[in-house]
């Protein structure tokens, strides 16, 4: 999933201070299950805003709405009604459901409540750690199921560098060294022979580096 | 400041916190009448945005009452309680209410005397930090409407 | 010979090869370079010149080579693949050895969080084994890594970093192997300290050949102090040092600490040398230069063959 994490409340406040009239839409997908701003992140955040507001004597009034995706066109319509009824708009999705939004209201400012993060998996309950980089030309197969370009520090093809110790990163002992989970997992599977073939220099036209990237399915176009 | 009265909201744990207000009663202990109780079947139940409308709505104080640890009905409803707790009172720092507003107790049903007690001191420390400064805002616009 | 490397030639001639190195100064101040250089002068084959070590900004390695150079002794050139892509590193290795550079040290370097611009986007276009396979195509094969020709292609001796130290160890003779692969000439190991895990390595290595394909110099770095031992001991990533070297080093007064670490440095020497398949050291005193010749001379490394 995408996850984020909401910004402080002092920059979202900041964003707002000239509106009372604010549009607070949450999304229900991967922000809710990071729990940063799904429908109950929205509450939350609504009723802060408010306090916040009522402290210094102002009020604020906020429609608070969780569509079912923001990424999609089709459910940032259901904001039509609402949006003549408020100053701004504050997303409380990842930047994908921010521009969305930017996109369908041009005449209206919209903010983003949180800072969009990284792809990820759950660790535990309440934890969520790098996967994935979306480079674009996926290199799993070759690792072990283990992603060096999200989950090396360096992002090297053909590691370990020389700072991994006990199973860690030299950049902070919480980080798991990728390679040395690599080659755990290429051990396990017994494909360690594997390893010596030299991972090649990477395409990065796949990745970001070759500028914003489309993807078009013909058949559903 | 000598008539403010603060009003403070108690969530507390039907199988401890809540008993526990009975029994202080039985035992005769008085405990302020600024304290509403709310029963709720485990202090894990209590939401977030139950503890922020609380204040939100004009509360100068709030405290979820559950169980000892290792004592939840639900097994770990309180630790989720006093997780949800540390976290709230970082928001109502970050928006200026302050975080000594809130707190997490933990009790047993039969600690009548620790209810009371609680009840009073949480009580006393809201008075001295005067009123919930939101609803002081919100009285300054009134005023503003009104003038 | 590949190359006109003052250090290929050593090595080529069956010498112990010396290398040392010389961080180049924060600042505008190339009289700092040619003051650390000219300490070494005579003393050591060739200069390694860090690329902003430890992720921290400093003079280029390249134009503090070029000093080097300027002096009449040899350097080598260090390239970290973290703060260039691959267009900025080819450029510059053609632009250094347009200048007479003509050996390398191809590293990944240090993250970025360990510097002065923790900041900073960290690049890794490249890691230090495609790094090497660029190097060597670009020599023998006259092509830039995206596949055009060079005129007149930059001919490097193309050196690597090793640690047998890091984690895990029973990766570190494969990894040694995948550089002699992609086209490493010699190899600059992290220093030594733990000399029995150093010898159980080499060991590995030469059950593989890789002595035979490569030459291995060892490193070696003097300590100042028990307070540097420690310090290395704890807080350098991939560094070993046992506790019976601390111990050594804090066993004698303050004042005599240091001379006991050039001790255990030349002694180190002497016995690495004995080593089969250990071809020379690289000698890295942090800014301690002064301490090299004496170490040379002292490890009976001196006079440095005339090639």
């Amino acid at each position: 999933m995408i996850t984020a994490e909401r910004k402080p409340l002092d920059e979202i406040i900041d964003y707002i201070k000239p509106f009372s009239r604010i549009l607070l839409v949450g999304c229900n997908e991967c922000v809710t299950v990071c729990a940063a701003g799904g429908r109950k992140e929205v509450g939350l955040l609504s009723s802060a805003l408010q306090m916040a507001f009522m402290k210094e004597g102002k009020v604020l009034d906020v429609k608070e709405l969780t569509l079912e995706r923001q990424c999609d066109p089709e459910y940032v319509e259901e904001l039509v009604p609402l949006i003549d009824q408020v100053d701004a708009v504050v997303s409380m999705a990842c930047g994908c459901g921010v521009q969305e939004v930017a996109k369908r209201f041009k005449e209206k400012p919209v903010f983003p409540a949180v800072n969009t993060k990284f792809m990820g998996a759950s660790e535990r309950q309440g934890v969520w750690a790098e996967r994935c980089q979306g480079c674009g030309d996926c290199v799993l197969g070759m690792t072990g199921g283990i992603c060096p370009v999200a989950r090396c520090s360096k992002r090297l093809l053909n590691g370990p560098c020389g700072g991994s110790s006990n199973g860690k990163c030299e950049i902070n002992p919480e980080v798991d060294c990728a390679w040395q989970l690599i080659w755990d997992r290429l051990k396990s599977l017994g494909i360690e022979k594997t390893y010596e073939e030299i991972v090649p220099a990477k395409d990065w036209r796949t990745s970001r580096d070759g500028g914003p990237r489309k993807i078009i399915r013909e058949d559903l176009a | 400041m000598d008539t403010f009265e603060p009003v403070i909201v108690a969530f507390c744990c039907h199988y401890c916190a809540y008993t526990a207000a009975d029994m202080a009663g039985t035992m005769r202990y008085s405990y302020p009448p600024n304290v509403y109780i709310i029963r709720v079947p485990c202090s894990g139940k209590v939401d977030a945005l139950h503890i922020m409308k609380a204040f939100q709505k004009g509360a100068d104080g709030v405290y979820v009452a559950g169980c000892l640890e290792g004592d939840c009905h639900f097994k770990t409803g309180n630790i989720k309680a006093a997780h949800m707790v540390a976290y709230l009172k970082g928001l109502l720092d970050e928006i200026g209410i302050g975080a000594e507003r809130l707190e997490m107790f933990t009790m047993s049903a039969g600690m009548g005397e620790r209810f009371a007690r609680i009840a009073t001191d949480f009580t006393e420390r809201i008075r001295k930090l005067g009123p919930n400064p939101a609803k002081a805002g919100s009285d300054k616009t009134d005023k503003v409407a009104v003038g | 010979m590949k190359t006109e490397s003052v250090l290929e030639k050593v090595l080529a001639a069956g010498h112990l090869a010396v290398t040392s190195e010389c961080g180049p100064p924060r600042g505008a101040v190339p009289e700092k370079i040619r003051e650390k250089a000219d300490i070494l002068r005579g003393y050591v084959d060739a200069i390694n010149v860090t690329d902003n070590q430890t992720a921290v900004v400093r003079m280029s390695s390249f134009a503090a080579c070029l000093i080097i150079k300027q002096m009449g002794l040899e350097p080598i050139l260090q390239m970290v693949t973290r703060d260039r892509n691959r267009l900025a590193m080819q450029s510059d290795i053609i632009g250094a050895y347009s200048h007479g550079i003509n050996t390398m040290l191809c590293l990944s370097g240090d993250h970025p969080c360990f510097g002065d611009h923790p900041m900073a986007a960290n690049v890794y276009d490249l890691d230090s084994i495609q790094f090497i396979q660029m190097v060597r195509k670009m020599r023998d094969e006259g092509k830039f890594q995206g596949g055009d020709d060079i005129l007149n292609p930059p001919k490097m001796f193309i050196g690597a970093a090793a640690n047998p130290f890091a984690d895990p160890f029973e990766l570190r003779v494969p990894r040694l192997a995948k550089k002699v692969k992609a086209g490493a000439d010699f190899i600059q190991t992290q220093c030594v300290y733990n000399v029995e895990k150093f010898e159980k390595w080499m060991e590995g290595v030469r059950e593989r050949g890789l002595h035979e394909k490569i030459s291995i110099l060892a490193g070696v770095t003097p300590m100042k102090s028990v307070g540097m031992a420690r310090y290395m001991k704890n807080k350098v990533p991939g560094m070993d040092v046992p506790d019976e070297l601390v111990k050594r080093i804090s066993g004698v007064p303050k004042d005599k600490q240091a001379e006991e670490g050039i001790k255990i440095c030349v002694e180190t020497i002497e016995h690495l040398r004995e080593v089969d398949g250990v071809r020379g050291f690289h000698i890295m005193a942090i800014e301690w230069e002064q301490k090299v010749p004496e170490i040379v001379e002292r490890a009976g490394l001196y006079p440095r063959p005339k090639i």
